[in-house]
């Protein structure tokens, strides 16, 4: 059984709760072992990085030493925790400096870091050829004929780590993979990679709502019935702007945004509610309706 | 008389000192080809492009750079890290500036990011967890009386379908935590 240190990050415990029942409940049918990260804290999002420099990476240091404690490698479900705590470690197992300053930060919490761990998306572990083989014997006809938009984001493949491709950067195959596998259409486009506003919904709120205006034009270029997200923030900007967008441009978007896993969690036969669905804005009871409408008139 | 001079360093030469923990390639070879501007998806919320901003740099300009709302406008999506033919990582300067321009208190008390990044870490300094619904209040009044009823309506239909925490989480641990953080900076800087 794969056993990972899970680090949900904040807002899987407020505005994303439904990306957190539903990334445990796929794993729970994949056989891959969750552990939460013992008394983990904020990852510092952008912020930190803003502010200073040591105080972003001593914060995620701290739950990469909590994982090395745990003997485990950590996987995050959202796009900057997972790119915080991967950067950060990469920063201190090339500056041998840098963690030794880091250690003698986290000796106030009795903690260590030697270097030990790897992190990964969550969508890494749902991918490996295993996860996805799984996820293909055991699916449903559940999203049959459903379109759906994977969209990446950002962080989850940028800044580029050492290994990757350019085509692996540029146009990455795994999200539309695993959709497959789940036995749904994924639907090509090229915002895909592109950013959602992120911290900017707060900070510069017309710039964040333009860059969703394009997002979801072209998903609905697309044909997208839904679009999915790995990242809670995506998700939120996506998802509780969208009528902010509606307003600004006179548009009349209606697409609901679905976290990836409460997808996989439907096609491999967990109930809409244990998933979460249902709690969306805009909601997507029509569209996961419509496949199955849609087949039977054939 | 004789008089000496110690030799200072460039502006390049301060903000790529604020890199430290980050690779990447030397400003200088920037080659000013706009690649960093055309994979910026906010490019025209900033006054000055990314490429402007690196040619500001390099040309020792401090004034004008440390002016530009280019690197709060900048939303971290790294776009322009990926395509720099040189190397370059845009994404990390505009960080690097950020800091500086907290430090030496550079800029516009108009803007919001500044005052959210040191919100957003004074609540971390707190609980050690971030808490969405306390940043919101603050801003919300940028979109006027219409904007805060919107924002309050949304926040009653998250809240009606179990999405908004009334209470923040706090960690176990979190003297622990300041301690650790005061090994590496001082609070009072933030707090």
């Amino acid at each position: 059984m794969t056993r990972y240190a899970y680090y949900p990050g904040c807002s899987l415990e407020t505005m994303a709760a439904t990306y957190n029942v539903s990334t445990l409940e796929v794993a729970h049918k994949l056989g891959i072992e969750l552990e939460e990260l013992e008394d983990w804290n904020c990852c510092g999002a952008t912020a930190y990085s803003h502010v200073d420099e040591l105080l972003a990476t001593v914060l995620c240091a701290r739950n990469l030493a909590i994982a090395e404690k745990q003997g485990l490698d950590i996987v995050a479900p959202c796009n900057a925790c997972f790119k915080n705590l991967w950067t950060t470690n990469a920063a201190i197992k090339r500056d041998a400096d840098l963690a030794d300053h880091m250690n003698y930060a986290l000796e106030a919490d009795d903690l260590h870091y030697g270097g030990h761990v790897e992190v990964s998306h969550i969508m890494e572990a749902f991918t490996t050829p295993e996860a996805l083989e799984a996820i293909r014997s055991k699916a449903s006809e559940r999203l049959r004929r459903l379109r759906v938009a994977p969209y990446y984001g950002c962080q989850i493949v940028r800044p580029r780590r050492p290994g990757l491709t350019l085509s692996q950067v540029d146009d990455p195959q795994y999200f539309e993979e695993l959709l497959r596998a789940a036995g749904a259409d994924p639907v090509s486009y090229p915002y895909k990679l592109r950013c959602c506003g992120a911290a900017l919904m707060v900070t510069n709120r017309r710039a964040a709502v333009q860059t969703l205006r394009d997002l979801l034009q072209s998903a609905v270029d697309s044909g997208a019935d839904v679009i999915a997200t790995a990242c809670p923030l995506c998700q939120t900007n996506l998802e509780c702007y969208q009528a902010e967008v509606n307003r600004a441009y006179g548009t009349e978007y209606a697409v609901p945004i679905l976290y990836f896993t409460q997808l996989v969690g439907l096609a491999l036969g967990v109930g809409l509610k244990r998933l979460g669905i249902g709690k969306e804005l805009v909601s997507a009871e029509a569209v996961l309706k419509r496949p199955v409408a849609a087949a039977a008139k054939e | 008389m004789v008089t000496t001079t110690a030799p200072r360093i460039s502006f390049r030469e301060e903000v790529e000192n604020l890199l430290h923990a980050e690779e990447g390639a030397s400003l200088v070879r920037c080659i000013q080809c706009a690649t960093c501007s055309a994979a910026c998806p906010v490019v025209e919320f900033m006054d000055h492009s990314p490429r402007l901003l690196i040619g500001l740099i390099n040309a020792g300009m401090k004034d004008e750079v440390m002016a530009s709302n280019t690197f709060w406008t900048c939303a971290s999506c790294y776009a322009c890290t990926e395509k720099c033919p040189e190397g370059i990582r845009p994404a990390d300067v505009m960080y690097a500036l950020t800091r500086f321009s907290l430090w030496r208190d550079t800029f516009d008390r108009d803007w919001v990011a500044p005052e959210f990044s040191r919100r957003f870490t004074r609540t971390i300094l707190r609980t050690g967890k971030s808490y969405e619904p306390g940043y919101a209040p603050a801003f919300i009044f940028e979109g006027g009386f219409p904007g805060v009823v919107r924002e309050m309506q949304m926040a009653l239909k998250l809240l009606a379908k179990g999405r908004l925490p009334l209470i923040p989480a706090r960690i176990k641990r979190i003297r622990n935590l300041r301690s650790m953080v005061a090994r590496v900076m001082p609070l009072d800087g933030i707090e």
